[in-house]
């Protein structure tokens, strides 16, 4: 990301950048005072009343460079694109999934579902379904990709059942491998999974074997934050004993989650505060609504009402859901999304391209049941349409280039090496 | 007091075999009713009385079984009806406890007292059901400890030198616990009451009910009770067992607009109005398990103990417990089994799960 050191440095351009266009910051957005609900901001974007580092015009006609308008040009070439981002929800059927999403995201996803009876259920395999919505807020658009994974740990026997979910995420990285390699770059839909929110039951007593299975299958394709749903069952001090356990348990099977970054160390004590706070928070107890209550008199927040008392989705002391809200919403969007390109991605990349630099990759069995269609065949599965007939021809080309100078790099590194024992021996 | 054999659930193929059913006592006719009180006092209304000694000597037993996935708050939940620690809690959260690779079967077994009448109540708990990524036939030990005690007792029956009070170890009532996802049954649920409702009696109940407003609780009730009746399962009190028609209605309006049960368990105490009541104390207010407002445990309370507890008994006794000796006669061809003709002695046929008659 760009620097966000003020510009003291010479500035020589004559003309000032336009002081109302709003700086964009580092991603750890600083929020000093809690905002009001209609102001969700995504990315970075302070709004562009506060923060204005540049002094008065007349003070930089001198010495102004320029460059220091960096990050505006790259704000308004995003505003315009519009971010993407997929969200993957996934748990057992039940849990409060759909109902924390249209509360987070304050759309109605779900209007036209159907639950399907329980014996519907007794042979229903996970299925993936995907959901999209634009949101504009701000004058940025960010069009919002739900995929969801109806029937999981629903019938009696859920061995296996988690694979579509898995097979879903790599086929979505292959679908960008083969774009990224090919020749019609301008426009590469991102279609990978930013983030999986995993829904963990309050009633058990930590993570269920299905849990753990699930969570290991995926927990290197896609980022994943472990969310407790239905946190009203709970009180208090059962919330922190289940949030431990499933710590420890995370630790114990080697589980991992997204890591929210650490803060700067030029950041004031009171945010570093509030952000080990919220780290201290993991996995988040939500609760979810889309009902307005109206507590006799006080003004109207959204919540759930029973007979001895309403719990307030956004009330700190009853969930986590502001916290989760704040940190996948307000200030780890874009994070998400980078760990997703630089991490996973590059690391499926990776061990794509070395199945297929190695001789005899093809003909060799899968090395494990999910790549096995990336090793046994060409890594870049077939286009469907016949017409792209030639630019499949040309993606091979450059797959063939891309293996011969592997080959030549191998070859070069053995040399090396030989010489090097060689002139030990000496 | 006894209930005729109900044909309905024996096989057509085997209907030659099955023992005639108790011929009613022959009455002439209807004996002409006198108030005794028109004509001087008797004295055989003291009958109650007498009984009701003799048990408060003797005491009885009762055998509860619960079912549930784990963290559903069963043992709470016992803990609770019974105001005693009668069930070692598995939710203390310093131990390490792992989830059993199989369903175990764990029966402890208390004696608890109240107005000088003795209860040997037995806790039969199943750790490790519905908690395995493959849950198939994971009823199946249930069922067959269900199965074993009925030919324990079927064996004391058998004696010939038999116990002057068998000891009943059948389990007389089973709670199953529904975890509140607010949406429908799950399948595993589905499947275990279909096996088992024609052996056990089942009582379904609604597990940590704090997590549903009174709309969501309704309707999951409904789609409940719906769920089940389109599949044919029956959970106590069954209809066919009702006997007159002041049980059916009364047992009508619970069937119907009562379970299950939505109830809350716990074991701490908090001051409400200058009270201390059993409740479970959040941010946004405090539960109370008796507070007919918040929850049906007081209503799963009185069900189970105060006014159906006989009845449960009586039902397991004679529908389920005669199912069962109508097999295992049916399957030794007519004779008990342990002594066959000529004094030799018949390996007794093993307690697998008898065939359930669909």
């Amino acid at each position: 990301m760009v620097s966000s050191s003020a510009p003291e440095h010479r500035r020589l351009c004559p003309q000032p950048p336009n002081p109302r266009v709003a700086r964009p910051r580092s991603t750890h957005s600083r929020l000093t005072s809690p905002r009001p609900h209609g102001q969700v901001i995504l990315g970075a974007l302070p709004p562009a009343s506060s923060g204005l580092i540049l002094s008065a015009p007349h003070q930089q006609d001198k010495e102004y460079v320029g460059f220091a308008a960096l990050p505006n040009q790259l704000h308004r070439k995003s505003v315009k694109k519009g971010f993407d981002f997929t969200l993957m929800v996934a748990g057992e059927s039940g849990l409060g999934k759909s109902t924390l999403i249209n509360s987070l995201f304050l759309t109605n996803l779900y209007e036209d579902r159907q639950l399907p009876e329980t014996s519907a259920r007794l042979t229903q395999t996970m299925t993936i379904e995907r959901r999209g919505v634009e949101i504009e807020e701000g004058g940025i658009k960010v069009k919002l990709t739900l995929v969801d994974t109806p029937g999981f740990g629903d019938s009696v026997d859920c061995s296996d059942c988690w694979l579509p979910a898995v097979r879903f995420i790599e086929e979505q990285f292959e679908q960008y491998l083969r774009d990224e390699s090919g020749l019609n770059r301008k426009n590469i839909q991102d279609s990978r999974v930013h983030c999986c929110l995993y829904f963990i039951s309050p009633f058990g007593r930590g993570l269920r074997p299905l849990d753990v299975a699930f969570l290991r299958a995926v927990h290197e394709k896609v980022n994943i934050i472990p969310v407790i749903g239905k946190a009203d069952a709970l009180m208090p001090k059962e919330t922190q004993a289940l949030k431990q356990k499933i710590r420890e348990q995370l630790k114990e099977e080697e589980i991992n989650i997204y890591q929210f970054p650490d803060c700067d160390s030029d950041e004031d004590e009171d945010f570093k505060r509030q952000d080990a706070e919220m780290k201290e928070s993991i996995p988040f107890a939500v609760v979810g609504s889309c009902e307005v209550v109206r507590d006799g008199g006080t003004r109207p927040v959204r919540g759930r009402r029973y007979s001895w008392g309403t719990v307030e989705v956004e009330n700190p002391h009853h969930c986590d859901f502001l916290n989760l809200r704040r940190m996948l919403v307000q200030t780890h969007l874009q994070d998400l999304k980078e760990v997703t390109h630089d991490l996973l991605y590059e690391g499926y990349r990776a061990r794509c391209l070395q199945s297929l630099a190695r001789p005899g990759a093809r003909d060799r069995a899968s090395r494990s049941k999910l790549s096995r269609q990336s090793a046994t065949e060409i890594p870049l599965p077939m286009l469907p349409l016949a017409e792209t007939e030639k630019l499949i021809r040309e993606k091979d080309e450059e797959l063939r280039r891309m293996q011969e100078m592997l080959e030549k790099m191998q070859a070069q590194m053995q040399q090396s090496q030989t010489q090097g024992e060689q002139s030990e021996a000496l | 007091m006894s209930k005729g054999l109900p044909e309905a659930r024996t096989d057509a193929a085997m209907s030659e075999l099955v023992p005639e059913p108790r011929p009613k006592p022959a009455v002439p006719m209807k004996p002409v009713s006198i108030n005794s009180s028109l004509l001087g006092y008797i004295g055989i209304d003291t009958i109650i009385e007498q009984m009701r000694k003799k048990t408060m000597k003797t005491g009885f037993d009762f055998n509860i079984m619960v079912v549930g996935q784990s963290g559903l708050g069963k043992s709470t939940l016992v803990n609770t009806l019974f105001k005693s620690q009668v069930s070692r809690k598995a939710s203390s959260w310093n131990r390490e406890e792992k989830i059993p690779k199989t369903v175990e079967i764990k029966a402890i077994g208390h004696v608890i007292e109240e107005g000088g009448v003795k209860m040997k109540l037995t806790v039969i708990d199943t750790p490790g059901f519905g908690d395995q990524i493959n849950n198939e036939n994971c009823w199946e030990p249930i069922e067959k400890y269900i199965n074993e005690q009925y030919e324990k007792f079927l064996k004391e029956e058998v004696n010939i030198a038999r116990k002057k009070r068998i000891p009943d170890t059948r389990v007389h009532c089973c709670l199953y616990f529904i975890s509140p996802t607010g949406h429908s049954l799950r399948p595993l649920d589905l499947e275990f009451m279909r096996h088992l409702s024609k052996v056990v009696n089942i009582i379904p109940v609604i597990a940590k009910a704090d997590t549903m407003t009174l709309e969501e609780k309704s309707e999951f009730k409904q789609r409940v009770r719906k769920e089940l009746e389109v599949n044919g399962i029956e959970f106590y009190p069954q209809k066919e067992f009702d006997e007159d028609l002041e049980d059916k209605t009364e047992n009508d309006k619970i069937r119907q607009e009562s379970m299950p049960f939505a109830v809350v368990g716990s074991d701490k105490e908090y001051q409400v109005n200058g009270k201390r009541v059993l409740g479970r104390k959040t941010p946004w207010g405090i539960i109370e398990v008796e507070n007919l407002n918040h929850c049906e445990f007081a209503l799963l309370r009185d069900f189970v103990i105060r006014t159906h507890l006989q009845d449960l008994k009586e039902v397991t006794h004679n529908i389920h417990y005669e199912t069962y000796r109508a097999k295992r006669l049916n399957d030794n061809g007519g004779l008990p089994p342990g002594e066959g003709l000529l004094g030799t002695v018949l390996p007794p046929v093993p307690a697998t799960p008898c065939p359930t008659a669909e």
